[in-house]
């Protein structure tokens, strides 16, 4: 069984306007894909579906299914449930998502009493645990800070640790590390791909950038206005793009880097 | 030949703090060699361009203008200055002001800089547009009419309006995306041919540097670790802060 199994999904708002349309998409347990596409292709919107998060007035039709739930029409008591367990989101911004005034140590603590019920000094030591996944320096000092007293890496890597407290079977990553400096972007793509990898958990890796999807997924989705333009395997749409809007984002990332070749050469 | 501009160890720090900024940075830029500053959030990239804009003094060094050091205070050399000298910033969402018409806003340096007046700026402002690509009748429209890579031009129009010789760009093509990016990329290639422009452009992104500026500098930390030739500065890095930069870009499956 399919862990993610999205059917003819619709996002509209209030006045009528359809965002999403049509979109079809399933990971398999374990299974990795990417969702790629432009500012307003309806990529973020898509995953906030997955975990009946969208915005008050925006409505979803169709069927999400995550996990053996229905998230379209569940319950807020239903969806509680599903999130954390089933699937754990981590944002682009690290800053916003994490909350301003509360010592990440707490941050990461109450996914953590919630879903494992744990207290005290169990729960100070798997608070510390779970930065040292991340691979974080210095775990207690870090668990004490507020997220504005650490950089925007160890940021993202905080939030990396809430999204995993609870060992979710979906991870789902909305341009986790567009925010990020190049350089701690590489590090931040090779721990996601080797914490995933550990625990045999699939990802759904949501990115504007070719280059970067195709350093964690195999298989990608590109979306446009709202639907599916093409789905397959990275290398083949990098290599022969059938679409042509497929052709256009690939013949741009193409342009851009070939510049860093030439002068390479 | 006078450089345009010049850094001849130059230093911020702000008032009260003792750690400089950016620290004893020197490089010309030149009419021809487009320059760009590479570096990651915090090393100093964006206090370089402040400090090249006349919006903030150096604490230690000199900027220099065509020769003569840049006082902000010297209102003549000022005015010549923001004629040569014009900038592009990163979000065209917050750069345009959304109350004015587009036209009033192309218009801005001609008329702030006493050029010309509001009706004498017209047809300068039509053919600013239409260089950038976009169609004659936006200047009666508003910024939120535009896309994000429609706004960039319009920036990008009003910066060129009075033919600088310099263009400042803080991450022009930063937020816009990919096929976008392209576009404004070769909109920036035809300026720099066609109106003789020189690039100093701001940016952590080494495609778009390599595509647009014949010579790089990199810092970290406030410093310039190396500089020269983008071909050589990239090509055979000989810092290891730039091979680590180099070596971190994502790359296209082959």
């Amino acid at each position: 069984m399919n862990i993610l199994d999205v059917r003819d999904l619709g996002i509209r708002t209030a006045d009528g306007r359809t965002l999403v349309d049509g979109l079809s998409l399933t990971i398999a347990p374990g299974e990795r894909l990417g969702l790629i596409g432009e500012s307003g292709s309806g990529k973020s919107l898509t995953t906030l579906a997955v975990l009946g998060l969208l915005p008050d007035g925006m409505t979803a039709t169709g069927g999400v299914e995550l996990a053996g739930t229905q998230i379209v029409g569940a319950s807020e008591k239903q969806l509680r449930g599903v999130r954390g367990r089933d699937a754990a989101i981590v944002f682009q911004e690290p800053l916003t998502a994490l909350d301003p005034l509360m010592r990440v140590g707490r941050q990461i603590a109450e996914p953590l009493s919630r879903r494992r019920g744990l207290r005290g000094a169990e729960l100070k030591r798997a608070v510390v645990d779970a930065l040292e996944q991340v691979r974080l320096p210095e775990p207690d000092r870090i668990a004490r800070a507020f997220p504005h007293e650490i950089s925007g890496g160890q940021r993202q890597r905080v939030a990396l640790a809430m999204a995993l407290a609870c060992d979710p079977k979906l991870l789902i990553a909305d341009e986790p590390t567009t925010a990020l400096d190049v350089t701690v972007q590489s590090d931040m793509l090779d721990l996601l791909d080797t914490l995933v990898r550990e625990r045999d958990m699939a990802v759904l890796f949501v990115s504007h950038d070719l280059a970067v999807v195709s350093k964690v997924t195999d298989r990608v989705v590109v979306m446009k206005d709202g639907r599916v333009v093409e789905e397959g395997d990275v290398r083949t749409i990098v290599r022969e793009p059938r679409e042509e809007y497929t052709k256009a984002l690939v013949a741009s990332a193409r342009q851009l880097e070939s510049a860093l070749d030439l002068r390479n050469a | 030949m006078t450089p345009v501009l010049e850094l001849n160890g130059a230093s911020f720090a702000y008032r009260g703090h003792t750690a400089p900024v950016v620290e004893d940075i020197s490089f010309t830029v030149e009419t021809g060699h487009s320059l760009a500053l590479v570096g990651e959030s915090g090393a100093g990239k964006t206090t370089l361009l402040r400090l090249l804009l006349g919006l903030a003094r150096a604490t230690a060094g000199t900027v220099r203008f065509d020769g003569d050091e840049l006082k902000p205070r010297d209102r003549e050399q000022m005015r010549r200055f923001r004629r040569s000298v014009q900038c592009v910033f990163q979000d065209p969402y917050s750069s345009l002001d959304p109350r004015r018409r587009v036209g009033s806003i192309v218009s801005e340096p001609l008329r702030s800089l006493g050029i010309d007046s509001r009706s004498t700026a017209a047809p300068k402002v039509a053919e600013a547009l239409e260089r950038v690509g976009l169609p004659a009748d936006a200047a009666e429209r508003y910024p939120h009419e535009f896309s994000g890579g429609q706004r960039q031009r319009i920036a990008i129009a009003r910066a060129t309006v009075c033919d600088p010789r310099v263009l400042l760009a803080d991450e022009p093509v930063s937020a816009l995306d990919v096929t976008t990016r392209v576009k404004v990329v070769d909109l920036l290639n035809e300026l720099k041919q066609e109106q003789r422009l020189t690039l100093v452009m701001v940016s952590h992104d080494l495609s778009v540097v390599a595509s647009l500026c014949e010579r790089t500098a990199v810092l970290e930390s406030g410093r310039i670790v190396e500089q020269g030739e983008t071909g050589q500065v990239l090509g055979s890095p000989a810092h290891p802060y730039t091979r680590r930069l180099v070596d971190s870009v994502p790359r296209l499956p082959a």
